[in-house]
């Protein structure tokens, strides 16, 4: 799922200057899930905003905001609650922001920072563990992804920061090539791979990315 | 103009002679002045002089410049190359800049991640790694770009890489420096040491690679930078023993020399050279060294 959490408030009202009529658009899939733009925080988006002195000229939670035929549908059916709105307010990730700013002629405010594509390890706590490199590594790393979960991507083994199997970037955290080594000698499988790694090919990533299924 | 130093590094590891080598730190400016005349004034004390590259991931001047100015003097550069602030096409192009001036020493570095400088906000690149470094200065020795496209002029690179004998587990940091020695590294330059059991431990398992090694001996200025280091720096402990020697000492900045001289002596007999890092105090580098018997004629 994508991770979002909330700008903080004066930021999002900071935006809103010389506006005074706003209408907010939720997401019922990721941002509901990190607790950043589902029901709830619409609901107290609202609230604030309204002691704020704006007016709320009405709300929706959609579906996946990152769908855009969904996202025009949905708000059409919201007819004049929209229309009477000078802003827009998306509490979903930057896909969601964009499906409404290219759906709407209305200015579109973004009241989430959009983090990563994140696994849920718990409720309320989320990591990265895939950064959509377009190149996937897992095969030869022992399923844990060195181009994320070491800062600095590295492909061929720890950097001379690693102590006592931690990270010198975050020491809390354990180094990457500790996690794979770990897991490695603890499978009695093969040791670490000895042969060296080329550089990532980073035309795989290409911006912005697209894709088309052949029919 | 006092005579050049008289062999390379390259030379003089191929000989078997015990190498010293001390890094020097570019300023944060244009001015070269002063660490010209630190370098200058380590002529005929050490072999060659590494020159750091925005050391700590804080900004200074590119150390191509300042290598450039010792290679014009007869100093010997070891030009510091990370993979933190550059993408494989201003490696290479900065390495080919290096050869055009004289600079044949490199030691090729991942680099310290972005946020523990000065400029926390910076993208950070790392496009090639360490070993992918030392693989693309085997290629451009070889007469060829990363591309496979020749090359007009080719370099003759004495590439070298880092190491960290401390830092555990041993076996595997071992698997990178294996890495490191396939992709073409020559010697190894170690960060700081403070266990001669480490070092001949350390040896003992890179023999094999046919790597010289140049084990790190650093000046602990007083019990706090001591303290620091510890906290901060990954890779590397200052012993509770030596902390509390520079704590009980009246002048903890001679127990600091006196500690690097003592690790010197240590570590002499298992390696193949010694890098002080004197951390802006080089002129007091010659009495760091000065048990080490020179009789290698370097002197300048």
């Amino acid at each position: 799922m994508i991770v979002s959490k909330q700008k903080p408030f004066p930021e999002i009202l900071a935006s809103l200057e010389n506006v005074s009529r706003v209408f907010l658009i939720g997401c019922a899939k990721c941002a509901t899930v990190c607790k950043s733009g589902g029901e709830e925080q619409v609901w107290q988006m609202q609230e604030d905003l309204v002691a704020a002195g704006k007016e709320v000229t009405g709300s929706v939670v959609i579906d996946e905001a990152c769908h855009m035929l969904r996202v025009q549908r949905d708000l059409r059916a919201k007819g004049e609650m929209v229309t009477a709105a000078e802003a827009l307010i998306v509490l979903s990730c930057g896909a969601g922001v964009q499906s409404v700013s290219a759906g709407s002629n209305r200015m579109t405010v973004a009241a989430l920072d959009t983090l990563f594509l994140g696994n849920i390890r718990r409720f309320g706590q989320f990591e990265q563990r895939c950064s959509l490199c377009g190149e996937c590594r897992l095969n030869e790393t022992a399923g844990i992804c060195p181009v994320t979960v070491c800062p600095k991507g590295l492909l061929n083994g720890p950097c001379g920061g690693m102590s006592e199997g931690k990270c010198e970037v975050s020491p809390d955290a354990e180094c990457a090539w500790y996690q794979i080594y770990v897991r490695l000698r603890d499978r009695g499988d093969h040791p670490l791979p000895h042969e060296t790694i080329p550089p990532k090919d980073f035309s795989k990533q290409i911006r912005p990315g697209s894709l088309k299924l052949e029919k | 103009m006092v005579s050049p130093m008289k062999f390379n590094l390259h030379d003089l590891l191929a000989a078997d002679r015990f190498v010293v080598t001390a890094e020097v730190s570019p300023p944060k400016g244009s001015d070269c002045g002063e660490f010209m005349e630190k370098a200058r004034a380590l002529r005929g004390t050490v072999d060659a002089i590494n020159v750091t590259d925005n050391q700590g991931a804080n900004m200074r001047i590119s150390p191509l410049a300042p290598a450039a100015l010792l290679a014009g003097e007869g100093i010997e550069p070891i030009l510091q190359l990370t993979c933190r602030d550059r993408n494989r096409l201003a490696l290479q192009s900065d390495l080919l800049a290096a050869a055009t001036f004289g600079v044949t020493n490199v030691l090729a570095l991942t680099g310290d991640y972005i946020t523990f400088g000065d400029h926390a906000g910076a993208k950070p690149v790392f496009d090639l790694d360490a070993v992918q470094l030392l693989q693309t200065i085997a290629a451009l020795n070889s007469g060829r770009d990363l591309a496979g496209t020749t090359l007009h002029g080719v370099p003759a690179f004495f590439p070298g890489a880092a190491a960290a004998p401390e830092a555990e587990p041993f076996e595997l940091t071992l698997v990178k420096l294996r890495k490191k020695a396939a992709a073409g590294a020559r010697f190894f330059q170690t960060q700081a040491l403070f266990s001669p059991e480490k070092l001949v431990r350390f040896m003992e398992a890179v023999r094999p690679l046919g790597v010289k090694v140049i084990a790190g001996v650093i000046l602990l200025k007083s019990a706090g930078m001591a303290r620091y280091m510890n906290a901060r720096i990954p890779g590397l402990t200052v012993p509770q023993e030596l902390i509390a020697e520079l704590d009980d000492a009246e002048r903890p900045l001679e127990a600091g020399v006196a500690i690097a001289r003592r690790l010197v002596a240590a570590f002499r007999p298992h390696c193949d050279g010694i890098h002080i890092m004197a951390m802006g105090k080089e002129a007091l580098i010659p009495e760091i060294l000065a048990d080490l018997h020179r009789s290698d004629g370097s002197e300048g």
